[in-house]
This record gives C-alpha cells, sequence and structure tokens, in this order.
C-alpha cells in the first residue's frame, strides 16, 4: 500500500469516527484529489496542523461558516449563528482529532511523529501555502454543507528525531 | 462524599465537553475546575484539593506529560489520580504516562461510556436522591 493510500483510508476512518463520536453526525466521502503547490483562494474557517518526525507537513480542515458554526453547535450543544472564539476553537479541536488520529494511524508505518498545537483562521480571499508540498485533498459531506481534510506530508532525508513540530503552513492575506 | 475534578486542555471546547460529560457519568462530583495547559493547572492545585485531574497531553507552556511529572515528584500531590484524555494514541506516549504513573487514559474522540469506565472506583457514585 503506497503512502498516499495509507493517508486516505486514514483520513476517512478518523473523519468518520470522529464526526460520529462527538457530533452524532455520519459524513459521506467525496472523491479524494491531489493539489500541487498553493491552493487557490480560501473563504471561510481554515485551520492547520504541523506533523513533524521522519515524515513532516501539515493537516488542515477547510469549511464554510455555517458549516463551522454547526460544528460547535453539536460539539458543545449550545447555537452558533456566527463564528466566534468557541466556533474556532471547536473546529481546532475537531482538526486536533481528526489528524491526530490520523498521526497515531500513520506512526505504525511511518515511525514517530509528533503533533503541533492547531491554528484556524477566519476570512475571506486569502491563500495558504506549505513549503510547496503536495497536497491529498478528501471531501466530506455532512449536513449539506462540504468540508475539505488537506494533508500534505513528506519524507526528510535526515530523520530528525523527535522535535516539537509547528504548521508548516503560512496564510497570505 | 463529593470529589472536585481538575480538566486540563487548551482547548476551552474539550473542556465544555467534558464538564458536560462528567456531569452525566452519575459520579458524585462537587466543583469541575479548569486549566488551559500544566502551569495554571498548578496554580489551581496549589489553591484547590482536587480527587481527580483529567488532562490533554499537546498543550503549550506545559504538556500533560510533565504536568503529570510535577504530580508525582510533589508528595502533596503525588496520590491524586490522573487520567490522560488525548489524541496522542501511539504506544510511545501512553508508555510514557503509565510509567509517570498515570491511572488511565482515553483517546480522543471519547464517548461519555468510556469517560465513566474510567473514573469508576477513582469516585465515588452519586447517592440516590
Amino acid at each position: 500500500m503506497n503512502v498516499q493510500t495509507l493517508i486516505t483510508n486514514s483520513l476517512r476512518h478518523a473523519v468518520v469516527e470522529v464526526f460520529f463520536t462527538m457530533l452524532s453526525g455520519e459524513v459521506e466521502p467525496g472523491q479524494v484529489t491531489v493539489e500541487q503547490g498553493s491552493p487557490e483562494t480560501n473563504d471561510g474557517v481554515v485551520s492547520f496542523i504541523g506533523l513533524a518526525g521522519a515524515w513532516t507537513g501539515t493537516g488542515s480542515i477547510t469549511c464554510s461558516p455555517v458549516a463551522a458554526c454547526r460544528i460547535a453547535s453539536h460539539l458543545l450543544m449550545a447555537e452558533y449563528a456566527s463564528v466566534n472564539e468557541d466556533v474556532l476553537d471547536a473546529v481546532a479541536e475537531l482538526t486536533n482529532m481528526i489528524i491526530g488520529n490520523v498521526k497515531t494511524d500513520l506512526e505504525r508505518h511511518l515511525g514517530s511523529l509528533g503533533l503541533s498545537i492547531p491554528t484556524v483562521v477566519f476570512g475571506r480571499n486569502f491563500r495558504s501555502k506549505s513549503g510547496g508540498a503536495e497536497w491529498i485533498v478528501q471531501p466530506f459531506h455532512w449536513e449539506g454543507e462540504q468540508l475539505l481534510i488537506r494533508l500534505a506530508l513528506a519524507k526528510v532525508q535526515k530523520p530528525s528525531g523527535a522535535t516539537t513540530p509547528r504548521a508548516n503552513a503560512c496564510v497570505e492575506l | 462524599m463529593e470529589s472536585d475534578v481538575l480538566v486540563v486542555d487548551d482547548s476551552a471546547a474539550i473542556r465544555k465537553v467534558l464538564q458536560r460529560v462528567l456531569r452525566q457519568t452519575g459520579m458524585a462530583i462537587n466543583t469541575i475546575h479548569e486549566a488551559g495547559n500544566g502551569e495554571e493547572a498548578l496554580e489551581i492545585l496549589k489553591a484547590k484539593s482536587v480527587s481527580l485531574v483529567l488532562t490533554d497531553i499537546n498543550m503549550p507552556k506545559m504538556d500533560g506529560l510533565e504536568l503529570l511529572a510535577a504530580l508525582k515528584r510533589c508528595p502533596e500531590w503525588a496520590g491524586v489520580p490522573v487520567v490522560m484524555i488525548t489524541t496522542e494514541g501511539g504506544e510511545t506516549k501512553v508508555a510514557e504516562a503509565v510509567r509517570l504513573g498515570a491511572v488511565g487514559y482515553v483517546r480522543k474522540p471519547f464517548t461519555a461510556d468510556q469517560i465513566k469506565e474510567k473514573l469508576a472506583g477513582i469516585l465515588e457514585p452519586a447517592l440516590p436522591i
């Protein structure tokens, strides 16, 4: 099994499990694509979390403000009509759980990996970039909304050992 | 007897979820204190006596494993049971937590039943009204 298949299977399993357990929801996976370089401009909520070790990269979730509010409403059992600190925190934690579980799964094949603290951005017409890496993009459909889960992971030439990773993506407003 | 519990996680969302889940467990819980990292947890423990610490691992400033080690080094806190709740499901992190003295481990995402199962034997059930 190649790394892309490993990542795709792991992402699907983690997203389904996290949504079912924490949000009592069912998600429908869409067609996987691969993005080279910088993705198109983003609108909405995007969260990033860094991975480091023998392999290094970034995991990301992109969703609309409506989907972000709905995630927070299900997780915190309260109504959220607009994006605020609670909503961003809920999306960050969802990213942490999904990519954290992917990390744990991938460690069985790729060796020990470190996980950073998530970063969340909410805005319009911004670009993100992650060191020219290739992104595996897995869309999911949930309650009429689309969520894009992205993961860019590349093997480093010299294993760096135990390090504390940073989110490798940068955001250009 | 009702117990105080300390929840340590850098995510305010997860602290709120754990507040709700802990109240649903049917355990005799009085106050649930919250801290955003290990340093804040130690400050709370200087002022409050708790019967259980539930802590995340991956946090800024002082992570959950550093907090666990600090608690076990201090005679006043060494006996407080610590349960790790984290996405860090790798064998290395789990083994390190057990070596440092954690009494339990819950992987995120978690259900209320999983939390209740871990707390059985640590906290007393609430008395029926």
